[in-house]
This record gives structure tokens, C-alpha cells and sequence, in this order.
């Protein structure tokens, strides 16, 4: 991020500066599994948000792997109840 | 990952927690509705649908209207609904709400383009930007602040309820 422009300009009289939105990117940062990992600060923002896309899109599609399985389980399994049991005593 | 050393799990008004029983809540009326025996590809298909609905709901109910992005859920969730209840006349008041909208988002998206300048990385950002809002629902009419926040909130409880349905899925596979 190079520039400290502040977008005082910005529609609705809301002053966003640059050091806000570079807060949150850091925030972001922090929450992506591999960008964590490799502990560089020179990570750029677009870079940032490309990470946070690619990792929202693989949670959605782990959510639809799971959702799948779900269903075939509930098909297969007979003692679903004794499940459902189980996995709220463990909560 | 060891969820169970989290202290917090245990608090019964976590997220976790609220999301794991409104999902088995609603795990367990789907369960009851069909018979375990019929299991031709639609039906399988049908009980997938309407399990991922319950997760995206069940979490979106959880965080209730305190984010943006729950709101915008559980708003999409109401009128795919009621569109597929109602008569077509209110079909096409839903349409005309969503055209509305979605003028609304295309405004306040013109608004942000003409404000960034000349850079490189400034295009990517706003490119990459203009991705996120698709992804998280209600994005498209967020200012880049929000969005930045809201996504943040919606990756941790993404997180979240992909945990549980994993560890729902090993409950019911054993």
C-alpha cells in the first residue's frame, strides 16, 4: 500500500482513510490459514482479498461436500437418533 | 483442530453452540420426513438441498439480525421462501424488490469506481473487492469499510459451521 491519499471524497461524508481499510486488510490477514503462515508483511492488499475469495469459495464448497455426505449418511444410518444423542452430549 | 479444549465451546450461548442445536434441531426433522428407504438420486439431491439450507440458516439465525450479512441471508432465504409458496402475483413483487436492489447496489458500486485513481494496485484491490462483495451476501450494497468487517465475521462463522458439520458427519459415519 503506498499511497496515504485519505478518500475524504468518498460518497455519504464517511472520511475512510487508507490507515482504516489497512487495518481491517491486516484483520483479514490473520484469519486466512496460509497467509498466516508464512509471516510476510508484504503481503498486498489485493493480494489479501484474493486469498480471503479463494478461501470463502473453498468453505462454501466444503460446506456443500458436507451437506452431501450428510444426506447420504441420514439415508444409510439407522440409528441416526443415537447419533444425534451422542454428538449433543458431546457438546 | 481440538475444539474441545476451546473453554469457550462449552459456554451454552456461543455461536458454536447455538449453531450446532438449531442444525440438529433441524437435522433431525429432516430425518423424520422421509423414509430411510427411498433413496433414488432427487431425493438424495432434495435432502442435500434442504440440509445445506438448514446450515446456511441455522447459522445466519444464530448470529440473528446483529451483522449485515445475516440479515441479508436470512432475507434471501424468506423470499426464496415465499417465491416458491406464493402465487404469481407475489412472485413478482419479490422480482421487483430485487430489481430495486440491485439498482441501489449498481449506484453505490459507481460511486466507488470514480473515486479510485491511477495505480496498479488500486485496480487489483478494487477488482478483488468487487469478488468479495459477490461472495458475502448483502456485499453488493456495503461500502468498502463494512465489507472489509463483515467478511471477517462471515469467514469466522463459515469456519465455524463447517467444525460442526464435519464433526456432525463423524458422529453419524461411526
Amino acid at each position: 500500500m503506498s499511497s496515504r491519499r485519505s478518500r475524504s471524497r468518498q460518497s455519504g461524508g464517511s472520511r475512510i482513510t487508507d490507515d482504516q481499510i489497512n487495518d481491517l486488510v491486516i484483520k483479514l490477514q490473520q484469519l486466512l490459514p496460509e497467509i498466516r503462515n508464512r509471516h510476510s508483511d508484504k503481503v498486498s492488499a489485493a493480494k489479501v482479498l484474493q486469498e480471503t475469495c479463494n478461501y470463502i469459495r473453498s468453505l462454501h464448497r466444503e460446506v456443500d461436500d458436507l451437506s452431501e455426505r450428510l444426506s447420504e449418511l441420514l439415508a444409510t444410518t439407522d440409528n441416526a437418533q443415537a447419533a444425534i444423542i451422542r454428538s449433543l452430549l458431546m457438546q | 483442530m481440538s475444539p474441545m479444549n476451546n473453554p469457550q465451546d462449552l459456554n451454552p450461548s456461543s455461536l458454536k453452540s447455538r449453531f450446532t442445536t438449531r442444525f440438529l434441531r433441524a437435522l433431525t426433522k429432516i430425518n423424520g420426513q422421509k423414509p430411510i428407504s427411498s433413496s433414488s438420486p432427487r431425493e438424495m439431491f432434495q435432502r442435500y438441498r434442504r440440509i445445506k439450507v438448514a446450515a446456511d440458516k441455522s447459522m445466519a439465525w444464530s448470529v440473528r439480525s446483529r451483522r449485515t450479512w445475516s440479515r441479508a441471508m436470512l432475507w434471501k432465504l424468506r423470499s426464496r421462501y415465499s417465491c416458491r409458496q406464493a402465487s404469481s402475483s407475489r412472485r413478482s413483487s419479490v422480482r421487483t424488490s430485487t430489481i430495486i436492489k440491485s439498482r441501489q447496489a449498481k449506484t453505490s458500486h459507481e460511486k466507488e469506481n470514480k473515486n479510485t485513481t491511477t495505480g496498479q494496485d488500486e485496480v487489483g484491490f478494487v477488482v478483488q473487492a468487487d469478488k468479495l462483495r459477490k461472495l458475502v451476501p448483502g456485499g453488493e450494497a456495503m461500502d468498502l469499510c463494512n465489507l472489509l468487517g463483515e467478511t471477517a465475521h462471515y469467514i469466522k462463522c463459515l469456519t465455524t459451521q463447517v467444525q460442526v458439520m464435519r464433526k456432525i458427519a463423524h458422529f453419524y459415519s461411526l
